[in-house]
Formats: structure tokens, C-alpha cells, sequence
């Protein structure tokens, strides 16, 4: 080594350093905290100004697709009102104070002469692999389903992931009603029985239990809402 | 030190390739170069065997896998440019940690981007954009080259790495989706009639295709060394 006062730190990996990082002297704590300290608010700043920026694109396309999800399982409403679940009943205004964005939400809609048609709700629960997100689309006062989409799902690609791309599945629900019984016949008559798609009986079965929930936590809500709303 | 070949006229031509694979600061090439390197002869795949969580797990379908090669190109490309323009100002002592932090802010930027502009494919890649901090690619890149070099051979350096990335997650995700889905980028290819191999969408057709890819790789690189060796006799 050469003739270094203090001789050098001792910092594992020097040996494979180029020889300028060897000869550096020490560099004094305060200066890397500055280092560390300026690099990390410019990192911070950027990241910020980049988020601000996107976020009202990231917004629109998640209500825009809350929308479409909404128009779907309802078959084409004129229009709807979102209904906001506060403090254990539905409301159109929630009280300020609180996020709205963080409270259960059902859309109810509307025909073109203002009857209403149904309620679309979102509900989530788990499938085979990861949670499973559906919009359910139904009439409160009987329970019929008008139908469902698959939000998000990570079932196991051709088989779980039929409850999504699979018609003949999807196509069952409208007009059934709920509580719903999976089946693995072919012909299922009754209506309240839904078959079961083969090689993914779980998803399958998942699906129909988010449904059965959803249907049995929001009918009660629903209908004490539209009783309130005659008024 | 390791730029000094040049006395010995004749049989320089092996030793030249050779000490390119030397640690320390790279020698000096041409742009063209630094990119053609991270596209073949150190592809991060199929050569150095870098980022393999991605390449598994996002390969399923052909556009999850561009989408992934693009976002850690300009993560490769923005960390790059950042080490190596700031490679005088940062200590040697907290390198580790700037590099770090600045890869995890284009990772950042990366995944708000991509979320805005294609955000059917952001969630299909979930938490795999943000993990592509945790790729040792990129600190690699940013340890062994970016910080060693100017910021022009640095850009290029990551783009031929990305580039590389790129185009070995898009083969890997094409003869997946091909056989998996019969499709290519959400388009039916092979009909109706085919019966799709579920498992190529699988974790296990993952290795298996990787498998392949490393075979085909190594079969042409012994080749150009026999050509090579033949060549010189």
C-alpha cells in the first residue's frame, strides 16, 4: 500500500474498484448524508410531479370501466344514481367528512320512464388462486339475476379463467335466482341451479358464492332504500 | 492498464475478445458496440442469466412479455444515463444505495406510465413492474458499466441490454401464447381446431420453453466458435 496517513477504509470490494476510488480520500459522513439526502427529495419530487400527472388519466380509465361494467350486467340502462352504504344505509349524498371513494357502492338504474331496472354492486371474495371480483347485476325485490361481469380474477389460465371467457357459462345467470346452486348436470332446469363449468368447478362454485353474498347483503339494503325513496 | 493491446501485430484477434469479459472498467468500443453486446454476445437472458423471475412469470402471453422488456429497457436506459452523468458526485461508500434509489424511481415512473397509458397490461403484470427493481440486472448494469463510462455509452449500453431483454421475452412469450392459447397478442392463429397446451401458460411451460431458448442459444454459439476456430486455421 502506499504511504496513507490513515491508510485507507477498509470497504469490501476495493480490490476489483478502479485505482481513482482507491486513492479518494475519505469522504466525511455529513457529505454522504447530503449526497443521499439531495438525490432522494429530487427523486421524490419527480416521482410526485410524474404521479400528479397521471393520475387523472389512471381515474378516468377506472370509472370509465366501472361505467362499462355497470351498463353491462344491467343491460343498457337510460341512466343510474350511485347509491353510497353509510352508516348501514344506502344513500345518494353521503354526510362530508368521509371518502367517498372508500364506501361500498351499488349503481341502481333506471329505463328510459324512470322504473328502475336493478342494482349493479361490485363484491369480491376469494377463487382458486387470488380474490375474484365481480359486478353483479340483480333486481332487489325477487333476487333475479340480470347478469355478472369478471372485473379482475387470476384463475388458472384455460381452465379457472373460464368464468370469465367462457359464454356459455356467463350466459346462464341472467333470469336465475339467487341463492343459486352450482350442478354439474347438464340440464339444469330449476331456477336457482347454474352448471358448473368441468375442470373448474371451483371457480365456478366461487363465482356463484360472491353472487349468493352479494345478493344476500345488499337485497335487504336495496329494498329498505327504495321503500325510503317513494316517499 | 487494459487498453494497451496494441504492440503484438498478428494474433491479437482471441485475447481482444477475451478481455471483455474482465471486471473493472470496460474497454473502450464503439456505440454500435455497447449495444450489439447486450443484444447477442451478453444477452441478460439467454447469456448472462439475469432477470429470470420476469421471465418466468410474465412470458404467459406476447404483449405481457414486450410490455415488460420495454419498461425494464427504460428503466435500463433512465438508470444508465442518471449513474454515469452523477458517477463523479457519488461517493463510493453510498454508491449502492444511489443506484438503487435511482433505479427505483424510473421503476416508479415506469409503472404510473405504464398503468396511464396501457392499463389492461399494467394489470395484468401487477406487482412484477414494481419488482423490476429487485431485477440484478439493472444494478448490475448500473455497478459494472453505467458508472464506469460517459453517459452516451452508458444510453447505449442499456438500450442494447433492454433491447436484448426485449426480444427474449417476446420469443419466450410467443411460443407460449402460440402453443398455450393458440393465439398471438390476443389474435387466434392456429383455429378452432387446436387444442391448446394449457401448461405452456403454466409455471412449467415457462421452464420449459426457457430450456429450449438456452439450448437453441448454445447450439448457435458453438457454431460461430467452430466457424471461428476454422476460420483461424
Amino acid at each position: 500500500m502506499t504511504g496513507h496517513h490513515h491508510g485507507p477504509p477498509d470497504v469490501p470490494g476495493v480490490a476489483i474498484a478502479p485505482p481513482e476510488a482507491v486513492k479518494a480520500p475519505e469522504v466525511s459522513s455529513l457529505k454522504l448524508l447530503a449526497t443521499l439526502a439531495i438525490a432522494g427529495a429530487a427523486a421524490g419530487l419527480l416521482v410526485v410531479a410524474v404521479y400528479r400527472a397521471t393520475l387523472p388519466t389512471i381515474e378516468k380509465y377506472q370509472a370509465a370501466k366501472v361505467e362499462g361494467a355497470v351498463r353491462e350486467v344491467l343491460k343498457a340502462p337510460a341512466r343510474w344514481d350511485t347509491l353510497y352504504l353509510q352508516q348501514g344505509a344506502l344513500t345518494k349524498s353521503p354526510t362530508s367528512g368521509d371518502d367517498r371513494k372508500g364506501l361500498p357502492t351499488a349503481y341502481l338504474g333506471f329505463d328510459g320512464s324512470g322504473k328502475p331496472l336493478g342494482a349493479a354492486v361490485t363484491a369480491q371474495e376469494p377463487g382458486f388462486q387470488e380474490e375474484v371480483l365481480l359486478m353483479i347485476g340483480f333486481e332487489p325485490s325477487s333476487g333475479t339475476l340480470i347478469g355478472f361481469k369478471v372485473l379482475e380474477e387470476k384463475e388458472t389460465p384455460g381452465l379457472g379463467d373460464k368464468i370469465e371467457r367462457d359464454t356459455s357459462f356467463g350466459s346462464q345467470f341472467p333470469g336465475r335466482i339467487a341463492p343459486l346452486k352450482g350442478v354439474k348436470a347438464r340440464n339444469a332446469t330449476d331456477p336457482s341451479q347454474v352448471q358448473t363449468i368441468t375442470g373448474a368447478t371451483i371457480s365456478s362454485r366461487a363465482v356463484i358464492r360472491i353472487i349468493n353474498h352479494a345478493v344476500e347483503k345488499w337485497q335487504p339494503l336495496l329494498t329498505a332504500y327504495e321503500k325510503g325513496g317513494t316517499k | 492498464m487494459t487498453n494497451v493491446v496494441a504492440p503484438p501485430p498478428a494474433v491479437v484477434s482471441v485475447p481482444a475478445a477475451v478481455l471483455d469479459f474482465v471486471p473493472g472498467a470496460p474497454p473502450p468500443a464503439t456505440i454500435w458496440a455497447d449495444t450489439w453486446r447486450g443484444i447477442a454476445a451478453e444477452n441478460p437472458v439467454l447469456v448472462q442469466m439475469l432477470g429470470m423471475c420476469p421471465t418466468m412469470a410474465v412470458t404467459n402471453v406476447l404483449a405481457n412479455g414486450i410490455a415488460m422488456g420495454v419498461a425494464t429497457m427504460f428503466v435500463l436506459v433512465g438508470s444508465g444515463l442518471f449513474v454515469s452523468l452523477f458517477r463523479k458526485y457519488i461517493a463510493h461508500e453510498v454508491r449502492i444505495t444511489s443506484y438503487i434509489l435511482i433505479i427505483a424511481t424510473f421503476v416508479t415512473l415506469a409503472d404510473l406510465l405504464l398503468a396511464a397509458s396501457f392499463p389492461e397490461i399494467s394489470k395484468a403484470l401487477g406487482p412484477f413492474i414494481p419488482l423490476i427493481v429487485a431485477n440484478c440486472l439493472l444494478l448490475g448494469r448500473a455497478e459494472a458499466f453505467a458508472a464506469k463510462v460517459g453517459p452516451v455509452r452508458a444510453v447505449a449500453d442499456g438500450m442494447g441490454m433492454g433491447i436484448g431483454f426485449t426480444l427474449s421475452l417476446m420469443a419466450m412469450s410467443a411460443i407460449r401464447e402460440l402453443l398455450g392459447r393458440g393465439s398471438l397478442l390476443g389474435i387466434d392463429i392456429l383455429g378452432p381446431h387446436w387444442e391448446p397446451w394449457v401448461f405452456m401458460v403454466l409455471p412449467p411451460g415457462g421452464f420449459f420453453t426457457l430450456g429450449l431458448l438456452l439450448l437453441t442459444a448454445g447450439w448457435i454459439d458453438q457454431m460461430k466458435r467452430r466457424r471461428r476456430v476454422a476460420v483461424a486455421r
